[in-house]
């Protein structure tokens, strides 16, 4: 089993993933530089969180032209499992992989904070490993994160399940004040119709130990590990 | 040459924190005649092109492909001859 993790110009946490699927998961990973454009022979493609291209333009508008991104697109085209943390959702959403935007935060400020989210959807290759309704404690850090879907949009993806991690309390109820940064409906994570690509804002590989306030990360990487052991 | 003047903003009904937010600034200044605040981007391009319909032409595809992202923003554009 071997993972990638891209490298764009201004990823921060490439490292943080790195060291969450090899130092505690014990599965092998490769870093990817954003100008490779062949992905063969890897189970699972991550796009970590940063600040590619500086966020010039847009989050992520400019990421979604590397090189790598039509490769990223075949891979997830094909099947391939696809997870884009933060600003690799974000660059998902602009590569048209997931449906959405994501705006600038209601409040304008920049929140690096603990959050709950609920998991609304334990189908998917990525959650396999949790109940539903099951509270995950994973913290969020981010300035657009503000996910945006119209009503039409919105309602497709209730429809077809997409919706999968919601911003809840710590006893998983779904209120405004569990919100933290105005995204329609709670959403914190959505997967494409296929379920083989997932958008998340909350940063997984920040909690995989307890030493770092929780280890409920975990949940999506052994989700991911469990799923292609069981090819 | 010409010189096009683009601006992009985020769509009517969408809430712009940035707009929002400096409304009040302007407010607790004095300026209570400000009814709306919206803030975009202005981007200014210095292009090469035969006519101006053809400039047209590719500046739309610029704002598909790259400048605007229709989920939620919307884009508008004046071109001008460059002397």
């Amino acid at each position: 089993m071997k993972f990638g993790v891209i490298q764009f110009p201004g990823s921060t946490c490439d490292y943080d993933c790195f060291y969450a699927l090899n130092d505690v998961l014990k599965v092998e990973v490769e870093f990817i530089w954003h100008k490779q454009t062949n992905l063969e022979g890897y189970d699972g493609i991550i796009l970590p969180g940063g600040f590619t291209y500086g966020d010039y333009l847009r989050v992520g508008a400019i990421a979604r032209f590397s090189p790598v991104m039509s490769a990223v697109i075949d891979y997830a085209s094909a099947g391939g499992l696809v997870l884009g943390i933060c600003n690799g959702f974000q660059i998902l959403t602009e590569a048209g992989l997931l449906p959405g935007a994501l705006m600038r935060n209601n409040s304008l400020h920049f929140i690096c904070k603990y959050t709950y989210l609920k998991v609304e959807n334990n189908q998917i290759p990525h959650t396999g490993s949790c109940k539903g309704g099951q509270v995950l404690k994973v913290p969020i850090a981010h300035g657009d994160g503000n996910y945006y879907i119209d009503n039409y949009g919105l309602s497709e993806l209730i429809k077809n399940n997409q919706i999968v991690l919601r911003y809840c309390e710590e006893d998983g109820e779904v209120t405004s004040k569990a919100n933290p940064n105005g995204a329609v409906y709670n959403i914190a994570a959505i997967c494409n119709k296929e379920g083989n690509v997932l958008g998340m804002m909350p940063h997984p590989e920040r909690c995989v130990e307890d030493c770092l306030g929780s280890s409920d990360g975990k949940y999506i990487f052994n989700s991911l590990t469990s799923f292609i052991k069981k090819g | 040459m010409w010189l096009v003047k683009i601006y992009v903003t985020l769509k009517k009904g969408l809430l712009d924190a940035q707009g929002k937010a400096t409304q009040n600034a302007l407010e607790s200044l004095g300026f209570k005649e400000v009814e709306e605040v919206r803030i975009g981007k202005y981007i200014n391009i210095e292009m090469k092109g035969q006519n101006q319909q053809m400039v047209i032409q590719r500046v739309e595809e610029m704002g598909k492909k790259l400048l605007a992202n229709p989920v939620i923003e919307d884009f508008n554009y004046e071109v001008e001859v460059l002397k």
